[in-house]
């Protein structure tokens, strides 16, 4: 019984979740759903590490679904870069669950919580299976089933405004999975094949038809749109900031940290034989458009007066940096995107974290109702900061770590635009928190409002552990990066 | 205990001191009692490290591997020890004067400030005995944050502006310039170890060279050099104990300790030499040391005269170790610990003008020496020692960068040198001339009124070593010659 649930463990990871959904929706009961999701989610999060450590120790595993063998049938491939994003969204699911219970209770009628915990795990569902299938088309299927659950989970935001925030995220993220799978039709036109392995050595064959290249436009420009690469982000800010506390943690941590992968997927296995950055200038181009989404959104996230805004402006600043790793083609710059999708998944969900224990206690995220906070929430407010300092990138914090390693792959290449605005978005990351901190440490609470209170243990708990996690792995970073250099160097293997 | 046990320990005291003072919070007796109990341990495991490095030896310790190939780690050697010994001693030193400053002059949030104190003395010795450039900069940035609440720890309007020059100086050089380079050095030798002779030599040509050395030294804005100054006196918002400690001794200290140990163990003397911004750089220093003085002689407000006077003498460190010569960097190195003492006593006592008799505008001083002998004949001593007269320590080191100048061929800065003295006398010494000099003579005998005596201890210590370096230089002197190798 062990040897098969072990030798099953990939199609346990997709499959765990996608059951216990319908179960929630059974079930109906609040704290009922609540128990499944959280079992379900750590039970994934014991699968995902399993399979990192075997990745770690017997390399790529190959799990061919139903056992009908590539590229026939449906084929997931787990190597490192893939286990390792397995692990960065447990991990974050795994610390939303405790979280959520008291925060869902207190922003969703009690009547569709139930709902949420199910769209939750189908979510979860169509994260974890982009994240393990080798197969452009059901990357797509998953693609969906993670995005239309996350257009639900936005729309059980209290304001009649999540309504709107998921309506334009529907439009856009349909768009983004319509562009997706022309691109997908493509490729399977020329080389009659969906399977990633498969088309990575078919495709160098047919790689004179235009075909092919037009397809990687379309598919750049649909999981750009997913992963809100600026100026595709669009809808981004206003879903995290009107989306229940809740969903924004998970969407924050999760969401366009997995579209990120699919693209490194594409670019570098996929395409990976291409010569894309050669010949087709696809690093300059995401260069241009990290650089853009560092400064750009950096800048306007300084004149937000919404701390939930302020954040989504930076995710996307953030998101920045991964697509620079990326345009770097090297493996120091993949392996800087790589860690840095671990290290802001934890610092920005806990971040987001720290926000919803306010609106908890204040009803309000305004930078300006956030005033005297630190004295009357203290360990939110800490956390806070320490998150801010990971944004910020200050050394013993995950951020630092992943600036290093960004400003040492484009110092390698040369590339000192990269450089000088990496750093300046750095700076503008400073005034931003700066901005939240002077607000909760320098200005008095007003006199008529309600005396506040700390946020509920459960809430704090979860915080800290990913605010922690974030600080632990900016002072040892040993682990993260090794496994990031791993991964790195499997995903850029197709192109040296 | 091991050399190594001893190295770890004496980052890691103050910062087990700090978690002991906020939770003694509540009962200040006992608080303080912890303060100064770990700047007594604190100062006991740096002075046993002492008999180590005057041997001869540079034991060190990794702490962990933070990135792959690079780890936090420790190393002592001569010019850290210096820096290691100064912040310890004075900090107890500092300790006994915050205590009757922080409870004479009433201040809000004690505990606060007593915890944030400690973890920058932490950070300080981080940095006086980091191993590698990353452990400097890690710890380098962990003062700039840890020392923020202290600047604004009033939380008034004017501390919030002043925090936001400060952070944004401070971060912003450190981010801009110094990361950069930091990274950039390691890619280039694929090492970070501050090894004698260099790193860089050979591994960088003329230009990249001459760009890294700008960026360390501006990068390190914590030493103050034009046009990176200004945080220096926005910082005196501070209660005077951190304008004391941190804004005359550590902070600042900490950065030309590591404009010094880029020069000597990054660059090397022999390969800075020959760099061409170097010079530039040394010219660039020498302005520093005239402006600001001058424009300390405008300044009327005693705290801000004393920051412009700071900044001014930290360049003097700046300019030994660009000189790149032996003399120059001994110069620099003795530098660091007289100006330590001397500032650290004019602080103490404009400190003390405050709580007794609550002035801080050097033209409400006339007459101060009638009722403040004590403390304006010590605020005497402490100028005697920047401007570098006997008998204080002081001397010492303007003597060695003068020859260190003239070592290299630069008269110039030798001329610089002697009017920057001139310029010290003229804006320090009429302080306690007209304390005791001027005012009005028919007033009735003036009733004396000191500072807590605990101040008192303070400052009497503090001039006190200023006079004893005079004659007693050796520990310093010798450390130095080691860092220098002759």
């Amino acid at each position: 019984m062990a040897a098969l649930v072990s030798s099953h463990l990939p199609a346990l990871q997709v499959v765990l979740a996608l059951l216990a959904a319908p179960v929630c929706l059974l079930l109906r009961r609040p704290n009922a759903s609540w128990a499944v999701a959280t079992a379900i989610t750590w039970t994934l999060l014991a699968v995902s590490i399993a399979l990192l450590e075997r990745v770690l120790q017997s390399g790529t595993i190959i799990y061919a679904l139903g056992g009908w063998p590539a590229p026939w049938g449906i084929e997931y491939r787990i190597d490192l870069a893939n286990a390792f994003m397995l692990v960065i969204v447990t991990v974050i699911g795994s610390a939303v669950m405790p979280y959520a219970r008291a925060s869902v209770e207190a922003e969703i009628p009690v009547e569709r919580i139930y709902l949420f915990y199910c769209m939750y795990l189908l979510n979860l569902a169509g994260l974890l299976g982009i994240a393990i299938t080798g197969d452009v088309f059901n990357l797509f299927v998953f693609l969906e089933i993670s995005s239309l659950s996350s257009y639900v989970m936005i729309s059980l935001g209290r304001e009649r405004s999540a309504l709107t925030a998921a309506y334009r995220y529907l439009i856009m993220g349909t768009i983004g999975a319509t562009f997706y799978i022309i691109g997908v039709g493509m490729m399977y036109m020329v080389s009659g094949s969906l399977n990633m392995a498969d088309l990575a050595s078919l495709l160098p064959d047919v790689g004179g038809s235009r075909t092919v290249m037009v397809a990687l436009a379309f598919i750049t420009v649909g999981l750009g749109l997913k992963l809100a690469l600026v100026p595709l982000h669009m809808w981004l800010p206003n879903a995290y900031t009107h989306a229940p506390s809740v969903v924004s943690v998970f969407l924050a941590g999760t969401g366009t940290k997995i579209a990120v992968y699919a693209m490194m997927r594409i670019i570098f296995t996929v395409y990976g034989g291409m010569g894309v950055f050669d010949d087709f200038g696809l690093g300059e181009m995401l260069m241009a458009l990290g650089i853009i989404a560092m400064i750009g959104a950096s800048a306007v996230a300084i004149y937000q007066d919404n701390a939930k805004r302020l954040l989504a402006y930076s995710s996307l600043a953030q998101i920045g940096y991964i697509v620079l790793g990326i345009s770097m083609a090297s493996v120091f710059g993949l392996a800087a995107g790589i860690v840095h999708l671990f290290n802001h998944a934890l610092i920005k969900a806990g971040l987001f974290m720290a926000l919803g224990c306010i609106f908890l206690r204040i009803g309000s995220v305004k930078i300006e109702d956030m005033k005297g906070l630190g004295k009357a929430m203290p360990v939110t407010m800490a956390a806070f900061v320490a998150g801010g300092f990971g944004l910020i990138g200050v050394p013993l914090t995950a951020g630092f770590i992943s600036k290093w390693y960004l400003l040492q792959a484009a110092i390698e290449k040369g590339w000192w635009l990269a450089i000088i605005a990496l750093l300046i978005s750095s700076l503008l990351a400073i005034i931003y928190v700066w901005r939240v901190v002077e607000a909760a440490y320098f200005q008095d609470r007003d006199k008529k409002a309600p005396a506040v209170s700390e946020a509920p243990v459960s809430m704090l708990v979860p915080m800290w552990v990913l605010i922690g996690a974030s600080i632990y792995f900016g002072i040892n970073a040993t682990m993260t990066m090794d496994v990031a250099i791993g991964a790195a160097e499997a995903l850029i293997g197709g192109i040296q | 205990m091991s050399v190594e046990q001893i190295i770890l320990y004496a980052v890691l005291t103050p910062l087990a001191g700090a978690g002991l003072i906020a939770l003694t919070g509540a009962r200040p007796n006992l608080r303080e009692a912890v303060t100064l109990a770990t700047g007594l341990v604190l100062f006991a495991l740096v002075a046993n490290l002492y008999p180590v490095v005057a041997a001869g030896q540079t034991p060190s310790v990794s702490l962990l591997e933070m990135l792959p190939g690079l780890s936090l780690s420790f190393v002592i050697e001569p010019l850290g020890m210096i820096f290691a010994g100064i912040a310890s001693f004075l900090w107890i030193v500092t300790s006994v004067y915050s205590i009757g400053y922080m409870r004479g002059h009433h201040e809000q949030n004690q505990t606060r400030f007593y915890v944030y104190f400690a973890i920058a003395i932490s950070a300080a010795m981080g940095i006086a005995f980091a191993g590698n450039m990353l452990t400097l900069f890690v710890f380098y940035e962990v003062l700039t944050i840890s020392t923020f609440p202290l600047v604004t720890h009033h939380g008034t309007a004017d501390a919030k502006r002043a925090g936001r020059i400060y952070l944004g100086i401070l971060m912003g050089t450190s981010i801009l310039f110094l990361l950069v380079a930091v990274i950039w050095t390691w890619s280039l030798t694929g090492t970070l170890d501050f090894t004698k002779g260099g790193i860089l030599a050979g591994k960088a040509d003329g230009l990249t060279a001459a760009i890294l050395l700008g960026l360390y030294v501006f990068g390190i804005g914590k030493a103050a050099l034009m046009p990176f100054h200004r945080w220096l006196p926005a910082a005196m918002v501070a209660p005077t104990p951190v304008s004391a400690l941190l804004h005359a001794v550590a902070v600042v200290k900490a950065g030309v300790f590591s404009v010094l140990k880029v020069a000597i163990y990054i660059f090397g003397a022999d390969f800075l030499f020959t760099i061409a911004t170097s010079r530039w750089l040394l010219y660039l220093a020498a302005a520093t040391v005239l402006i600001a003085s001058l424009v300390a002689m405008t300044k009327d407000n005693l705290k801000a005269r004393l920051a412009y006077s700071t900044i001014s003498q930290l360049s003097y460190i700046v300019l030994g170790a660009m000189l790149a010569t032996d003399l120059g960097i001994l110069g620099g190195g003795m530098h660091i610990a007289m100006h330590a003492f001397g500032k650290i006593t004019l602080f103490f006592c404009a400190g003390a003008f405050l709580v007794a008799a609550h002035k801080t505008e050097i033209s409400e001083m006339h007459g101060i020496g009638r009722t403040m002998p004590f403390t304006t004949l010590a605020f005497f001593i402490g100028s005697l020692s920047i401007i570098g007269l006997p008998p204080t320590g002081g001397l010492w080191s303007k003597w060695y960068l003068a020859l260190g100048a003239l070592e290299a061929g630069q008269i110039a800065i030798v001329a610089v040198l002697m009017i920057s003295s001139l310029l010290n006398v003229f804006y320090l010494l009429q302080i306690p001339f007209n304390g005791f000099f001027s005012g009005k003579d028919g007033d009735k005998a003036a009733e004396i009124k000191e500072a807590p005596v605990s101040c008192l201890i303070a400052i009497g210590i503090s001039s006190t070593a200023c006079m004893v370096l005079f004659l007693y230089p050796d520990p310093v002197y010798d450390l130095m010659r080691l860092v220098v190798g002759s």
